[in-house]
């Protein structure tokens, strides 16, 4: 059991080793969809959801493998149950927002290929975080990776308006950005310890 | 197969430069910045992801009579994710330094867009040797592209490299290249110059033709 007190959890999660923008987790949706705010809103919400779960599920799943001792079924049984989730969030929205559901287009699926997701449930297994450990750290990491996306969609959103040189347009430009947010996270290091 | 007219030396050949997976397809961005920051990180990393990438190609081109359609993810997901365990183990048998240096990185190839993306785009259609040629080209162009990364990031970062000082002890390193963000900018650099040559190579290749039409 690590016995770091829930709220230095969370600030670590989200803003001192933000997954996006400390641990390169999850670059590809963040470069892909993060061209406007509201559709990096919504990614933002899917892909936390799917952490809160998928972290849930990781723990209890560890706790089986453990029990029968087979800890080399860990990858293959958490990203089974990370596609599932992600399916299920698919058809529910889907059904619900079918609006958003086309705005997102390809990067809804990938959100199971997303490091971010998978990440975090063997970080959480590493450190051996208890139960509401764990469900705070996915809390923390789900807004670490909002608070990323959406800074980096309203830089982006002002860089359209501006004029850029051919060759930096697009992923340099937007890997520029992303390096001068990271610089800028550098400042919490040492907070929340 | 629909692709006779390309020779197998094409298969090969395409990863490493035209379709090169990071600099041209932009795709397994996260374990080449993360684990870019020495040049001996990049290249395990590499040849990991490369391992993962032949077998599971050469796997999945076996079996793709048997795979039903419409489970052919959850399929591929699972023969990645075996060869990545075992990839795990292997690396920590052979140096435990290492593993501890790419920490869950290794145990994230399984996500890496890259294999998913060959073994759907690639080998699922094609034969197992030629599977294997197109993995093993992607796997090398992949390792390539990590270690440029890596290289620029530990020479200007630490002054060395793959451990040893290269660079006179009055050089100030910049720290920036060696934490998170100088992946960004390293990244960014390659891109750049990819960029240009491409650019540069498109201008050659239409002048010719304006003059002739």
């Amino acid at each position: 059991m690590n016995d770091a007190s829930y709220w230095s959890i969370f600030l670590n999660a989200a803003l001192v080793n933000n997954f996006v923008l400390a641990y390169f987790l999850g670059i590809c949706p963040f470069f892909g969809v993060s061209s406007r705010l509201e559709t990096a809103l919504r990614m933002g919400a899917a892909v936390s959801f799917v952490m809160l779960v998928a972290s849930v599920c990781a723990f209890l799943i560890n706790l089986l493998l453990d029990a029968v001792g087979a800890p080399y079924l860990r990858i293959i049984s958490y990203i089974l149950v990370i596609s599932s989730t992600v399916q299920l969030v698919e058809m529910l929205m889907k059904k619900f927002s079918p609006a958003t559901f086309r705005a997102m287009g390809i990067y809804l699926p990938l959100i199971t290929t997303n490091c971010a997701i998978l990440g975090l449930a063997l970080f959480q297994t590493n450190r051996s975080y208890g139960f509401t450990q764990a469900v705070v750290f996915s809390l923390g990491a789900g807004a670490g990776f909002v608070l990323a996306l959406i800074l980096m969609a309203g830089v982006r959103e002002k860089l359209e308006l501006n004029e850029v040189p051919d060759l930096v347009k697009g992923t340099v430009a937007a890997l520029v950005v992303a390096g001068i947010l990271s610089m800028g996270f550098m400042g919490f290091a040492g907070l929340g310890r | 197969m629909a692709k006779k007219t390309i020779t197998p030396t094409d298969e090969f050949v395409k990863g490493l430069w035209r379709d090169n997976p990071v600099f041209v397809q932009v795709l397994g961005m996260c374990p080449a910045l993360a684990v870019s920051n020495t040049a001996l990180n990049a290249l395990a990393m590499g040849l990991a992801t490369t391992f993962v990438l032949l077998m599971s190609g050469l796997s999945v081109s076996l079996l793709r009579n048997f795979i039903p359609r419409e489970a052919r993810i959850v399929c591929y997901i699972c023969i990645i994710a075996t060869f990545v365990t075992s990839v795990d183990y292997l690396i920590m048998a052979l140096s435990l330094e290492l593993h501890r240096a790419l920490g869950a990185f290794i145990a994230l190839i399984v996500v890496n867009c890259l294999i998913l993306g060959r073994a759907e785009a690639f080998a699922s259609k094609n034969t197992p040797a030629r599977s294997l040629l197109d993995g093993l080209g992607m796997g090398i162009g992949f390792t390539l592209a990590l270690l440029f990364i890596g290289v620029v990031r530990e020479i200007l970062g630490s002054g060395s490299l793959f451990g040893y000082p290269v660079l006179p002890d009055t050089f100030q390193t910049w720290t920036v290249m060696v934490l998170p963000s100088g992946g960004f900018f390293a990244m960014a650099l390659w891109l750049l110059i990819v960029n240009r040559i491409k650019k540069k190579a498109a201008d050659a290749a239409r002048k010719p033709a304006e003059v002739t039409a």
